[in-house]
């Protein structure tokens, strides 16, 4: 049985690779299409959910992270909330928009990143070159890779200007994007409240991080207790409201979100039609099976193991492209992401997708008109 | 004797109403072992669908078809691949080999289906490939076989399952003369030697001189008979 779905396959080389190129199309357009949007909801929120923290503390009127700077409040409430039982250690942190003037006069809009380097919390990750220590200097900066050439960085060492201060990079990290367009560019707390003309005693955002053991859920509410006038979220529940105002409230995201369900559509039809013609093409030997003795159910099984021979022969081939899609995509802004419990999805939606579409085509070859085995 | 194949009023109807034809009209025939039965006639007189009903791959819609004793009319259709596979060997005109498979494999798989055990069925497959001479072509594929080697394949599947009863339909029509006169002494020898039910489907009149009985049939009816 084995034997015939294999030989099957091979014996047509042509049509298999037919058949393989669909499904190598299929899975690569689900993975684009799909690695697209997941970089999409990763890039939205990525500062929020790499910061460390355990709860945001943020202003009533914040929806969403990258508009905090709009709404900054006291630091005396920095000092409430580490006063509530329940929290090991809460920072200060900034975010706003500024611009960025280059060494030749152009000028750039960026997202300053004010945190303290003492706790890192918020602070860059994927670092490349540099140390968080630098940043306790003032006016230095780390910036991304993807983002030196936007930023006229060729260098460490190298100074820019923000807003009139110097800024001078002392470190670089990779694949930190900004789904704004405009650069996430690191710094101290102290230097950021500079850059940004925050008076001394406000913040943006204070980030918490509770005491081991402490339940999250509690903690939130005894802090909103303390705390007039903030919100306090998990950082998944913040980023994933940074997500959704992105995803639901912006033509950008609706859009990446129906390309990757259009991907996984045509995918499955570029599939399903696929097999469904290597079915029809062995049409005549399926009748031959039948009439020589084999049931119903044996002619399903060499159908199936077709199918589930070409999902996985298409899978290897096609997950082996899209990694090095996704790799060669790190240098680019738009991220391409393909997580491994993705891939793994993405190998049982490809076996799904061909069994099932084989499915279909063994209704046609179980009801053969068995007067073909006799037509030359 | 019990008759391998027996049909009484067997009817076979295609469509229905005004556009219904008759392709078998209350044929009532039996077919013995030992025997080369031709089914003549002109095209499209029901020949190859009598034949389809006497071999279980197409229902009649009246009438009974019994195979060695057994009524099989009313089984269901999931029940009649084992009784094809036990009882019945066929012969296409198009040899219907499979060609992903060499010779020795197309010959094998009808062990595979009856269960045997892989050694066993390529055992007996080695033994049908020494008579019909096909020994040296077991592992060539079928694209690398004349047409009568093809069929030489074909008989040896036919016969994998040790059927009594060998269904051919125009076994010679693909074949040059000297290959045709080769596949139909094998049939012949298959009735007459080993006791087997042969029934052939033909126009080809140049085989007629291997046949123990000739039923002519014209426009779904037996119009003669000639043993």
């Amino acid at each position: 049985m084995a034997l015939l779905a294999r030989r099957n396959l091979l014996h047509d080389k042509v049509r298999f690779a037919v058949t393989l190129t669909g499904i190598v199309f299929a899975i690569l357009l689900m993975v684009v299409q799909f690695g697209l949007f997941l970089g999409f909801m990763e890039t939205t929120s990525n500062n929020v959910s790499h910061s460390g923290a355990d709860l945001w503390v943020i202003s009533k009127s914040v929806r969403y992270f990258d508009i905090g700077g709009w709404a900054p409040f006291s630091e005396r409430k920095l000092y409430q909330i580490l006063g509530t039982r329940g929290v090991a250690n809460a920072t200060k942190y900034i975010v706003q928009y500024i611009v960025w003037k280059r060494d030749d006069g152009g000028t750039e809009n960026i997202q300053i990143v004010g945190f303290d380097p003492g706790s890192k919390l918020g602070g860059p990750w994927n670092i490349v070159q540099g140390n968080v220590e630098d940043l306790k200097a003032d006016n230095t900066v780390f910036v991304d890779d993807l983002y030196r050439e936007r930023l006229g960085i060729t260098h460490l060492g190298q100074v820019g200007e923000i807003n009139g201060y110097r800024a001078r990079v002392v470190g670089f990290t990779e694949g930190i994007r900004s789904f704004t367009t405009s650069p996430f560019v690191f710094t101290s707390f102290k230097s950021a409240q500079n850059y940004i003309r925050l008076p001394e005693e406000q913040t943006v955002y204070v980030l918490v991080t509770a005491q081991k053991g402490a339940d999250l859920e509690q903690l939130k509410q005894d802090i909103l207790a303390r705390v007039s006038d903030v919100d306090v979220y998990t950082t998944a529940e913040f980023s994933w409201m940074t997500q959704r105002y992105w995803i639901f409230t912006t033509g950008a995201g609706v859009a990446t979100l129906i390309a990757a369900m259009l991907g996984l559509v045509v995918g499955v039809v570029v599939v399903a039609q696929t097999i469904y013609a290597t079915t029809i093409d062995h049409l005549r030997e399926f009748g031959t099976l039948k009439a020589i003795g084999a049931s119903n159910l044996h002619i399903y099984r060499v159908i199936i193991e077709q199918a589930i021979i070409s999902a996985i022969v298409g899978y290897i081939i096609g997950i082996s492209i899209s990694f090095a899609v996704v790799y060669l995509s790190r240098r680019n802004e738009a991220a391409i992401l393909l997580p491994w419990p993705i891939a793994i999805a993405i190998f049982g939606l490809t076996v799904l997708m061909c069994v099932s579409a084989s499915v279909v085509s063994i209704h046609k070859a179980t009801r053969i008109d068995p007067a073909l085995v006799f037509k030359n | 004797m019990e008759a391998a194949v027996s049909v009484k009023n067997l009817t076979k109807v295609y469509a229905s109403g005004e556009a219904a034809v008759r392709a078998v009209n209350g044929v009532n025939l039996d077919i013995h072992g030992g025997q080369v039965t031709m089914l003549m006639g002109p095209s499209g007189s029901g020949k190859t669908t009598l034949l389809s009903i006497m071999g279980c791959i197409l229902r009649a819609t009246s009438g009974s078809v019994r195979i060695r004793g057994e009524e099989v009319s009313h089984l269901k259709e999931r029940q009649l691949p084992s009784i094809r596979l036990a009882h019945i060997g066929f012969i296409f005109q198009g040899f219907n080999l499979f060609p992903a498979l060499t010779a020795g494999e197309n010959v094998e798989y009808i062990g595979s289906l009856k269960g045997l055990h892989k050694a066993e069925a390529r055992r007996r497959t080695e033994s049908l490939f020494e008579q019909v001479g096909l020994a040296e072509k077991y592992n060539a594929f079928p694209e690398d076989l004349s047409g009568g080697q093809k069929q030489r394949v074909a008989i040896a599947r036919a016969l994998a399952g040790d059927p009594e009863i060998i269904l051919a339909d125009e076994p010679t029509a693909a074949l040059d003369s000297q290959s045709g006169r080769t596949v139909i002494e094998m049939l012949a020898a298959l009735a007459h030697d080993r006791g087997r039910a042969v029934v052939i489907v033909t126009h080809d009149n140049r085989i007629v001189e291997f046949a123990d009985r000739i039923i002519n049939i014209e426009d779904g009816k037996v119009t003669d008979r000639i043993s």
